[in-house]
């Protein structure tokens, strides 16, 4: 009766959860500083977002408290560091909505995630003449680790084009699809355009053909809900720093029975169960996957960040980008020679823009001195790049603690570059 | 003039900028006035591969002196590099390769020479003294 009463004040707390801008702004530290002088506007969210005081604290404390090395210690100190470490993966776990725990392995990033399924499950499955897919959109980590397995099996890449407003074109997807397809990689949403793909879809598609898909979520995971059963994914990759956590640490969800059939991806301690100069047996999952030691004090403060996210809640994070998104659309539209790159329907909280006969490296340069930092360059895009007939875009990429008084400053910053190239 | 007398001039003419738009404003316009570099030096081997933008360098010998056409797709490091033809072109080889760049710390311009800007322009530097360096091999072989 009691843990009743409980659950329901819990229900109650968090729904009374108001979405209070200027209370998150006083959470992140690093905001409040000037850059060359002026409030710093941080617009790069799409490369890294800033970490909240609570995630800068769970660093210094697992340093301060209980700093050992996990799943091998009897002492106490291991044994805390490990129960923390693992209480990261119960709630990515929940985070994700994955069956079981076992299906969080952690990583480096997401980098590296994609590039263990290419080098474990892609050399397992692959073979000469299959056929995997990828989408014109991708960024390079989502094409090379492919290109490469391709290379190495003689396998065929197939790219799903886009249409102008850089939204996948579906029924391209599905000619493309046939018995050869073995796999399809596409990203949850485009770091470039902002594009939300129709994953479900994608998906469902793909397993009409028995092609497996692994989702590039990279850009989704602060801003989009993930539920992978839903999605009915077999394989999500997501990176900690664009989540509000360190860097450093990626998770790879799989599900258990393709990661249970999959090779190790590399030898060493941890993902062993006994070794003879003879050779050895590997761990079960996740530890099969999880060799030497790992980034043990940022994946513990990975959690924070994940419960920082919680706090305010997905919809309420998602409905409040999708506002500040809306409004930038609104305001840059209206700048005269701007034309913004990625008009998708769907999008996260990222706007590409070309500047009428400016460079976009010139652009940065003269925001960056107006304190406002925004990504140029090719996005590690650089196909999509020549898609568009560009060599770069400028892009702001909004998270949770940006403001509309920061998109003004932006549309301030934008027009003075106007002017100075003039 | 020689090149650190060079240096000083354009450090002095910078020196009149309060404002960092006022002095960039400036490197727009040498940059903007820089003479295109003719097409058939627009080419990889010309090319200083830099992450956002793209420069291009063509160094000829001349009398015994090392001269430089350059251009850049950007304008703040088109205007940059028009500073750093105007200090090192038209030198002896030796002269440049010794050459101490000690103007763009003065003009406060220090950053674009910095790893991180990715603009070719610290490869730019670093070629043409390369370029110096061969042709001081070629003069005196």
């Amino acid at each position: 009766m009691e843990i009743k009463q409980d659950f329901v004040e819990l229900k109650m707390k968090e729904s009374a959860t108001i979405f209070d801008i200027e209370k998150i702004r006083k959470d992140f530290p690093i905001l409040h500083q000037n850059i060359n002088g002026k409030p710093l506007v941080y617009l790069d969210n799409a490369a890294s977002t800033q970490k909240p005081m609570s995630v800068i604290n769970a660093i210094s404390a697992y340093y301060m408290t209980i700093n050992a090395n996990i799943h091998r210690g009897i002492h106490t100190l291991s044994e805390k560091a490990t129960t923390e470490y693992e209480l990261t993966r119960a709630t990515i776990r929940s985070f994700v909505n994955a069956k079981h725990t076992e299906e969080v392995i952690f990583t480096k990033g997401t980098t590296e995630a994609i590039n263990l399924v290419a080098a474990t499950y892609g050399r397992q499955n692959v073979k000469k003449g299959d056929e995997i897919i990828i989408s014109a959109l991708e960024h390079h980590s989502n094409m090379v680790p492919w290109q490469m397995l391709a290379g190495e099996t003689g396998a065929l890449l197939k790219i799903i084009p886009i249409n102008d407003a850089g939204e996948l074109i579906i029924e391209d997807y599905k000619k493309l699809l046939n018995k050869k397809t073995k796999l399809v990689s596409v990203a949850h949403a485009s770091n470039t355009l902002g594009t939300i793909n129709p994953i479900k879809e994608i998906i469902g598609l793909a397993h009409e053909h028995g092609a497996k898909v692994l989702i590039d979520g990279a850009q989704a995971a602060a801003h989009l809900i993930v539920d992978v059963q839903d999605f009915d994914a077999d394989f999500y990759a997501f990176s900690s720093h664009k989540i509000y956590g360190p860097t450093g640490v990626g998770v790879l969800y799989g599900k258990k029975e393709l990661l249970e059939a999959m090779p190790p991806y590399q030898g060493g301690g941890e993902m062993i169960k006994e070794v003879t100069y003879e050779g050895f047996t590997y761990n079960d999952l996740p530890y099969k996957f999880e060799a030497g030691t790992p980034n043990i004090a940022d994946t513990i403060a990975l959690k924070t960040a994940i419960d920082y996210i919680n706090y305010w809640g997905k919809e309420a994070i998602r409905n409040y980008e999708h506002e500040i998104l809306a409004y930038a659309t609104r305001k840059l539209s209206a700048i005269k020679g701007l034309r913004i790159i990625g008009e998708a329907k769907e999008k996260v909280g990222i706007i590409s823009f070309v500047l009428n006969g400016i460079h976009h490296q010139d652009a940065g340069i003269i925001l960056d001195h107006e304190g406002i930092a925004v990504r140029t360059g090719h996005h590690c895009t650089q196909p999509l790049m020549g898609r568009y007939k560009i060599s770069g875009t400028s892009r702001a990429s909004f998270a949770l603690y940006n403001t509309k008084e920061e998109v003004d400053i932006l549309v301030d910053g934008i027009n003075k570059v106007m002017r100075m190239f003039a | 003039m020689t090149i650190n007398e060079t240096q000083d001039n354009i450090i002095n003419d910078f020196s009149l900028f309060d404002e960092w738009d006022e002095k960039y404003g400036y490197i727009i316009e040498l940059g903007k006035k820089l003479p295109q570099l003719n097409e058939e030096y627009k080419t990889d081997d010309y090319k200083i591969k830099g992450c956002q933008s793209q420069v291009w360098l063509h160094p000829y010998l001349q009398d015994g002196k090392i001269f430089f056409d350059g251009d850049s797709d950007a304008i703040i490091v088109k205007g940059l590099v028009s500073l750093l033809i105007k200090i090192l072109s038209g030198h002896k080889p030796e002269e440049i390769a010794n050459a101490d760049l000690y103007f763009m710390e003065k003009i406060g311009m220090q950053q674009h020479l910095s790893i991180t800007r990715s603009n070719g322009l610290a490869s730019m530097v670093k070629q043409m003294k390369l370029y110096a360096i061969a042709y001081t091999t070629k003069l005196t072989s």
